[in-house]
């Protein structure tokens, strides 16, 4: 899923790392950056796929207003990933469609 | 939920909010802050607190100046939260908002929102591929987290932002592969009527010259008056082409950071039921306030480029003349007139130039209202052009019957990045001025929130 990276971080700055997943590859990123700013530096080009043609999308705006950078975050769908700052162990896949309730319980049948 | 009170709530901690509660704690007032963002300075200071030396120098010293601000507001006895979500401002002064997974609410005997601004769309064929982004979006990551583009970039449209950008990459060493300027021959003879107030604006005039004279010397090749820009890609963005002199040309990209200015980010005002004006100048809609930034009938005011853009240093005079305002409503500032009147001169010194700014960096009309049937508006439900055109044909008046017609502006960003474009596309095809036009009804929650952030 990752390729080369579009963006990256001059290692000069000698800073404290995480360990976070996508779609079950590991990604060892800076601490304190947003999660979608560790993504574009660990290769991931394709965060979400839209939700009438499913093709790919990227993050546009980096500061919450335009909702591409859509992934889900240790299983909560269609979080900003411009706004949800890393921690480590976070598993972080990426959001196909729109989000769905599937693994909501409506509660016992009669 | 626990219920917190205070003379003042200020949504966003930009220049406009941090100075506004500065000014509001030095009169006496109980503050609270809240901003969506983890860290402090809003998008212009962003991450100004903890940003490494050798970042403040690429920025350069308009970035730098956050600084001194960022200290007098942790100083000023303000009470901010960051990572605060608000989803609804009531007209009474309520604010709800969410944070660290749980519901609050603050209610402010006044409220300023001063939310800021945002990109504006750039909606042209190809413009939703993965590697195309906004050039503000660029510049986010440099300031929160240092990344750089990896390769080549292009930047491409008009606007003050698009040169920094380039300035400040070409200071950290990042290749530029070109830069791509819009600004059309009409904008220059346009402009030029408004330079006698540009000069009285002169710092700013030159730093323009600067930034162009630095790009000029490291020789990275610049087209001008580019026309007809088109994105090609399957899955990411691979070329761009333009038309320049008569001329198209072609480059292969694996990275395009679009801008043609910013404008109003007006989600709460529209929210909270406020009346909005359309700009002619800046081609955006703005709150209507007094001249202080009060909204009609409403213990709400509005500072800085969330009432119409005027730059990070008249946002924050802004903040601190509503804050001025806002002291004397409580019976804390009774020399009002006093104190306004060297911020008063401040902020006219500080908005000379914007007349001149606008019309020089008015955005295209073809960047703007997109005359190819198959260019994506509404990038979260999928709406061409062509397919709002057909809603009018049909009889479709204005942006919120566009909704029922087809979805756009229904999507998780609630019109935020279609709004402007549908207004205008509509307008166009009808014939008729933006104002009669008319806005998406936004609603509040403003913001995703959670039913689970409601449970204790």
């Amino acid at each position: 899923m990752t390729t080369e990276p579009l963006f990256s971080i001059p290692r000069s700055l000698e800073s404290e790392t995480v360990t976070i997943t996508f779609d079950d590859e590991a990604l060892r990123v800076p601490a304190g950056i947003s999660v979608a700013a560790a993504l574009l530096v660990g290769g991931v080009h394709d965060f979400r796929s839209s939700v009438v043609g499913q093709v790919p999308r990227a993050p546009y705006c980096m500061m919450g207003v335009c909702f591409e950078c859509l992934v889900e975050v240790d299983g909560v769908p269609a979080r900003q990933s411009c706004l949800v700052p890393v921690q480590d162990g976070m598993q972080v896949r990426r959001q196909i469609g729109a989000a769905e309730l599937d693994d909501v319980s409506f509660g016992e049948e009669p | 939920m626990s219920d917190a009170a205070a003379d003042l709530v200020i949504i966003g901690s930009g220049p406009a909010g941090m100075a506004a509660a500065c000014e509001a704690r030095a009169v006496g007032l109980s503050v609270v802050l809240l901003d969506e963002q983890a860290s402090l300075g809003g998008q212009i200071y962003r991450n100004i607190e903890s940003a490494p030396p050798d970042r403040l120098d690429v920025m350069g010293q308009d970035y730098a100046a956050g600084q001194s601000l960022a200290l007098a507001f942790r100083n000023s006895g303000v009470r901010y939260l960051g990572g605060a979500v608000v989803w609804n401002v009531a007209s009474d002064g309520t604010v709800d908002y969410v944070a660290n997974g749980r519901a609050e609410k603050v209610v402010g005997k006044y409220v300023l929102v001063a939310s800021g601004a945002m990109e504006r769309p750039f909606p042209i064929k190809g413009w939703t591929l993965p590697g195309v982004m906004g050039a503000g979006a660029g510049q986010i990551l440099l300031k929160g987290s240092g990344a750089l583009p990896s390769g080549p970039v292009v930047l491409a449209g008009c606007g003050p932002l698009l040169y920094l950008l380039a300035w400040q990459y070409l200071r950290a060493g990042v290749a530029i592969q070109a830069v791509v300027d819009t600004t059309a021959l009409s904008a220059y003879l346009r402009a030029a009527r408004h330079l006698a107030g540009a000069l009285r604006g002169w710092q700013d005039l030159a730093k323009g010259i600067k930034l162009l004279a630095a790009l000029r010397r490291h020789g990275v090749p610049v087209f001008s008056g580019a026309r007809e820009l088109s994105i090609e890609g399957e899955k990411q963005i691979e070329g761009f082409s333009f038309t320049r002199r008569g001329k198209r040309v072609r480059i292969p990209v694996a990275l395009l950071l679009l801008h043609q200015g910013v404008v109003p980010n007006t989600q709460l005002s529209w929210s909270i039921g406020a009346e909005h004006r359309w700009s002619p100048d800046q081609l955006c809609w703005q709150p209507v306030t007094d001249t202080w930034g009060r909204l009609a009938e409403m213990p709400i005011y509005v500072a800085g480029d969330s009432r119409a853009i005027v730059g990070a240093q008249a946002s924050a005079v802004q903040g601190r003349l509503a804050a001025l305002a806002i002291g004397e409503r409580l019976g804390a500032v009774t020399d009002i007139a006093r104190r306004a009147a060297p911020l008063q001169r401040e902020l006219r010194l500080r908005t000379h130039i914007r007349p001149f700014l606008d019309a020089l960096y008015r955005p295209n009309d073809e960047n703007r209202i997109p005359q190819k049937d198959s260019v994506l508006v509404c990038r979260c439900e999928e709406v061409t052009a062509g397919q709002i055109r057909r809603y009018v044909d049909l009889g479709c008046k204005g942006p919120n019957q566009a909704k029922a017609f087809g979805r756009s502006g229904m999507g998780p960003c609630q019109g935020r990045f279609c709004g402007l474009t549908v207004t205008e596309l509509i307008a166009q095809a009808r014939g008729v001025e933006p104002c009669d036009v008319g806005y998406y009804r936004i609603r509040s929650p403003i913001k995703p929130i959670m039913l689970g952030d409601f449970v204790q």
